[in-house]
Formats: structure tokens, C-alpha cells, sequence
């Protein structure tokens, strides 16, 4: 059985195309359902305030669809990509392209969904702070999609970078390699950030004239639990730019795959750890304004105990790729 | 692609080294986490016991961080030793 190499393309592409539309719903539709659900907690508690709660819910989904839009854009490329220079590693690089986006995109999609369901909550809890509600659900959700947009950022490079100079032995795994990094550490960073705005909607609701530090503590938090997905950003820049030694060995290919398998897996937990932590800190930020500095001060120690997992894992990474 | 056996017990320890801490950077990354909300909501109920709530939580969080490091030497272990 011997096809040619655009046969190889297309059926990478296709592939390629259904796994990041099929896993990228996975994410949104959790977020966007979970926001439902708390919106009609609060209708329950309050049927006057339909029309605010209804509104915030609307927003708040729409933003947590976002990660599955920037999975439909990638999908629809891949359907209908043309490279200008088909080669062998092509297919891998459109393959990596839709792992990289679909499983980029859960994270964010769950995520953006819990700040939207809080808002909700908290405007029929405390309806004079529905303004201050709206914008740190917005500014909560927002930083959770950046994961999703890293991940479209190595889809987009990884589509149309033309890699046909390389050798196809072992380029072909860096860039599946790649793929997996950026998608797989985007998952935790995703969920961990929406823990944070999810606590922070629901602290301002209990307390509204904590806005300001509750915002701010949540802004620290979400930064740090950014962090592991900035790793596999790191590292699949690395795998995607470093120009491989040519080699035919299985181990040379498996030794990069390797390492983006196990910066990948190595995000997740840190990146939803730091968003527990940050979750807890902003919760009781607003119930215990006077102590921010310290819970802020704990917050960051405990984070960057569980940051270390994620720096094992990129150590292991970089090892793989540079010293073996 | 011509494949020997020495090449893929190396391919092996490679992805293997890869799975061990990619894998196993997960649980501890997340333990460590809800240690550190907990302790953030101890020290928000009853602020005083700061310093007893922080070395609570950093020695249960090196407990957990336990089995990251096994992860760490057995991936450092198949890339450099195996």
C-alpha cells in the first residue's frame, strides 16, 4: 500500500480538522452550561431580576464560546488548507495543529463559564453591584481564554509555516510534539483561571466594596496559574523553531514527541492547583479585606509550591530536547 | 526508517521518561493547590494562627510534592541510567 504525499496531507488534515472542532465543543459547552445552570439557580431565588441575570448569562456564555470559535476557525483551515509546499511533514504539522487547538481550547471553555454562572448569582444577591459584577466577570473570563489563544497561535504557526527544508526524520515528531505541549498544558492554566474569576464574582457579590482588592488578588492569581501554559508555549516554540539534526533513529523522533508529551501532561495539575489556591485567597479576600496582603503573600507561596511539578516537567523537556 | 533494538528500548525510555513526569506532575500539582486554598481560608477565618497555618500547609504540601520528585528521578533515571 503506497500513497502519495498529498494523500498523507489530507487525511492529516481531516483528522486534524474533526479532533479540534470534536475536543474544542468539549470545554465551551461545559462552561456555557454550567452558566445556565447557576442562572437559573438565581432566576429561582429572584424571578424579578430576569432580565439583568438573563443578560449576564448571555455574555458571560458568549465569551466562553469564544475557545470553540478559535477551534471551528482552525477546524474549517485544516478542511481547507492548501499548502504551498506539500511535503511529507506537512501532514504532521496540520495534525499537530488540531490536537494543539482542540485540546487547547477545554480548558478555557470550562473555565470562562464559571465567572459568567457567579455573575449571575451575585447580581440577584446584590443587584447595586451588577456593574462591578459585569466587569471583573469580563476581565476574569478574558485572561481564561489566553490559553485558548496560545493554542491557536501554535495551530496558526504550525499550519503555515512551511517546514518542507527540514528533515522529515525526527521534524515530523517535534511538531506533533509541539502540538501536545501548547494543548494539553493549556487545559489546567484554562480551568485554574476561571476558579479564580469564579471566586472573585462570587466574593464581590458578598462584600461589593471589596472590588478593588478582590479584583487585584484575582489578577495575581490567574497570572500564576497562567504560567504552566506558558511553559508549553515555550516549549512548543521550542520544538517548533530549533532546527533538528537530521536522524533516522526512532529514538531521536520519540525523544521529542517525548518531550512534548511531558510538558503536556505536566501542565495540567499546576495550572488547576494555582487556580484552587487563588480561588481560595480571593474568596476570603472579600470576606477578610483587612488580611488581603497576607492571604495574597500565602496564595503566591502555595502557588509556587505547586508551580514545581510544572518545572520538573519542562526541566525533563528540555533535556530531552537539547541534551539527548 | 531502518529500526534495531537497542534504538527502540531508547524510543521507549524516551516517551516513558516523558509519560512519568508529564503524568505525574498532575496530582501533586493539584494537591498542593487545594492545600494552599484551605490554608488561605484558615488564615481569612482566624488570621493570628498565620505562621502555625503556614508551616501546616508547606509540610503537607512537601508530603505531596513527594511523589512529583519520584516521578523526577524515575524519568531521570530512564533517560540517564536505563
Amino acid at each position: 500500500m503506497a500513497y502519495d504525499v498529498q494523500t498523507w496531507i489530507n487525511l492529516a488534515a481531516y483528522v486534524g480538522g474533526g479532533l479540534a472542532m470534536g475536543l474544542g465543543a468539549v470545554g465551551a459547552a461545559i462552561g456555557e452550561g454550567y452558566t445556565a445552570a447557576q442562572a437559573n439557580e438565581a432566576l429561582g431565588q429572584n424571578p424579578e431580576m430576569s432580565g439583568d441575570v438573563f443578560k449576564s448569562m448571555l455574555v458571560g456564555q458568549a465569551i466562553a464560546e469564544s475557545a470553540s470559535i478559535f477551534a471551528l476557525v482552525i477546524a474549517i483551515l485544516l478542511l481547507f488548507v492548501n499548502p504551498s509546499a506539500p511535503s511529507a511533514i506537512t501532514a504532521s504539522s496540520l495534525f499537530g495543529a488540531g490536537l494543539c487547538m482542540g485540546l487547547g481550547a477545554i480548558g478555557s471553555g470550562v473555565g470562562s463559564g464559571i465567572p459568567g454562572g457567579q455573575a449571575c448569582l451575585g447580581i440577584v444577591r446584590q443587584p447595586a453591584a451588577a456593574g462591578k459584577l459585569t466587569t471583573n466577570m469580563l476581565i476574569g473570563s478574558a485572561v481564561c481564554q489566553t490559553p485558548a489563544i496560545f493554542a491557536m497561535v501554535v495551530a496558526l504557526v504550525l499550519i503555515f509555516i512551511d517546514y518542507s527544508n527540514a528533515p522529515l526524520f525526527p521534524t515530523w515528531a517535534a511538531l506533533i510534539g509541539a502540538g501536545l505541549s501548547m494543548g494539553l498544558s493549556a487545559i489546567g492554566s484554562g480551568m485554574g483561571g476561571g476558579f479564580a474569576a469564579g471566586a472573585s464574582c462570587e466574593g464581590i457579590a458578598r462584600q461589593p466594596e471589596s472590588a478593588a482588592n478582590v479584583t487585584t488578588t484575582m489578577l495575581v492569581g490567574q497570572a500564576v496559574s497562567q504560567t504552566p501554559a506558558i511553559f508549553g508555549l515555550l516549549i512548543s516554540f521550542v520544538l517548533m523553531f530549533k532546527s533538528h539534526e537530521a536522524s533516522t533513529t526512532l529514538s531521536a523522533s520519540m525523544a521529542l514527541l517525548g518531550a512534548g508529551i511531558c510538558m503536556g501532561f505536566g501542565g495540567i495539575g499546576p495550572g488547576i492547583g494555582n487556580g484552587m489556591a487563588a480561588e481560595g485567597a480571593v474568596r476570603w479576600v472579600a470576606r477578610n479585606m483587612s488580611h488581603a496582603g497576607e492571604l495574597m503573600r500565602i496564595m503566591l507561596v502555595g502557588q509556587a509550591v505547586s508551580q514545581s511539578t510544572a518545572i520538573y516537567a519542562m526541566v525533563i523537556s528540555l533535556v530531552l530536547i537539547f541534551v539527548l | 526508517m531502518a529500526i534495531e533494538g537497542a534504538d527502540i528500548v531508547k524510543a521507549a525510555a524516551f516517551l516513558g521518561a516523558g509519560l512519568a513526569m508529564g503524568l505525574g506532575a498532575i496530582g501533586p500539582g493539584i494537591g498542593e493547590g487545594m492545600a494552599a486554598a484551605k490554608t488561605c481560608e484558615a488564615i481569612g477565618k482566624n488570621p493570628k494562627e498565620a505562621g502555625l497555618l503556614t508551616r501546616t500547609m508547606l509540610v503537607g504540601q512537601a508530603v505531596s510534592e513527594s511523589t512529583g520528585i519520584y516521578s523526577l528521578v524515575v524519568a531521570l533515571l530512564l533517560l540517564f541510567v536505563v
